[in-house]
């Protein structure tokens, strides 16, 4: 009995119907919203500015701005509330955490699309 | 009640049923084989005494070994006494006390040996403040300031929080919840954290 029980014990909780983002991508993210006994379906829509964490840890930063103001949300990668993560736009950046967003508005707070 | 002997092996996070991320625990709990039934009347108080993780027997000493082949238990690392009220016991000596007692939803109380933080001051030891880290400040900086008046009383009270040996000691953490059991595996899901380090030996009774 040593740790590696303990991601044997997180691994079936592991999505694997995940795609591929990374920081700089632009996603929507449908999130399961259960009010009461209803549930219906919000779409989150901006920026990855973090990954972080692996296994059931991991979580990820997306960050929109709405009228002139920031939302930063954070969410659990595995959670089974995500209905399903859109990422629709690659997004070409050269570091893993864009905190430096915060401190930019307008064009250049923009992230230039990456080419193929 | 009597409790349960087990191995902190980590903490992780699962979800539970309402789909929220939560912190655990996971306790290689028992299983726990009673050694020996005290009684009032033959060792002056009443207990039961399990023990917990099998180990060849060279680990154990001559007295231990015997003990162990009293009860026709096999040799392991851990014993531990609960205390009853000496009557009569539902236990017998050989009987397996596992998680299987334990339910969904119990509050347990855990007691484990804190890690031990050595001979540590009072900015660690009891979150004081320390002093300005500018300001001409000194190399005071996490000095603990005064500790008493001057004449009247002229002592330092007793209990005045000072500088000395922290953690390392028993330490019990109460109301924990029991979230998942894994009974194939021995395993007790505890809700948020519990004394010791990974590896340690905790108890766990139910409240």
């Amino acid at each position: 009995m040593d740790a590696s029980i303990l991601s044997e014990i997180t691994a079936n909780q592991l999505r694997s119907d995940l795609p591929a983002f990374s920081a700089g991508d632009s996603v929507r993210i449908h999130v399961r919203v259960i009010e009461g006994d209803k549930e219906r379906i919000q779409i989150f829509e901006g920026d990855v500015i973090q990954r972080r964490g692996s296994g059931i840890h991991a979580t990820f930063t997306v960050r929109k701005v709405t009228q002139g103001v920031a939302v930063e949300r954070i969410f659990p990668l595995h959670s089974p509330r995500l209905a399903k993560i859109e990422p629709f736009r690659r997004g070409r950046v050269r570091r893993a955490r864009l905190y430096y967003l915060r401190a930019r508005k307008g064009r250049s707070a923009r992230i230039p699309e990456k080419r193929r | 009640m009597v409790g349960l002997i087990g191995k902190k092996l980590g903490m992780t996070q699962i979800y539970n049923e309402k789909e929220e991320l939560i912190p655990v625990t996971v306790v290689a709990a028992g299983p726990c084989p009673v050694v020996q039934i005290k009684t009032a009347g033959n060792d002056g108080y009443g207990a039961v005494q399990v023990a917990f993780d099998e180990v060849p027997a060279r680990k154990v000493n001559k007295p231990g070994a015997g003990q162990f082949a009293k009860a026709g238990v096999g040799p392991h690392r851990t014993l531990k006494e609960f205390r009853t009220d000496g009557t009569e016991s539902e236990f017998q000596v050989g009987q397996i006390i596992n998680v299987s007692q334990f339910e969904l939803g119990d509050t347990v109380r855990v007691t484990g040996r804190s890690k031990g933080k050595g001979f540590a001051g009072v900015v660690k030891r009891y979150h004081f403040k320390g002093k300005n880290a500018t300001h001409g400040t000194p190399d005071r900086l996490r000095a603990p300031g005064s500790i008493g008046q001057g004449t009247t009383p002229g002592k330092v009270w007793k209990g005045k929080k000072m500088p000395g040996q922290m953690g390392n000691k028993n330490v019990t953490t109460r109301g924990i919840e029991v979230v998942r059991i894994d009974s194939e595996r021995n395993l007790l899901f505890l809700k948020g954290s519990v004394p010791g380090s990974s590896q340690g030996v905790v108890i766990i009774k139910k409240h």
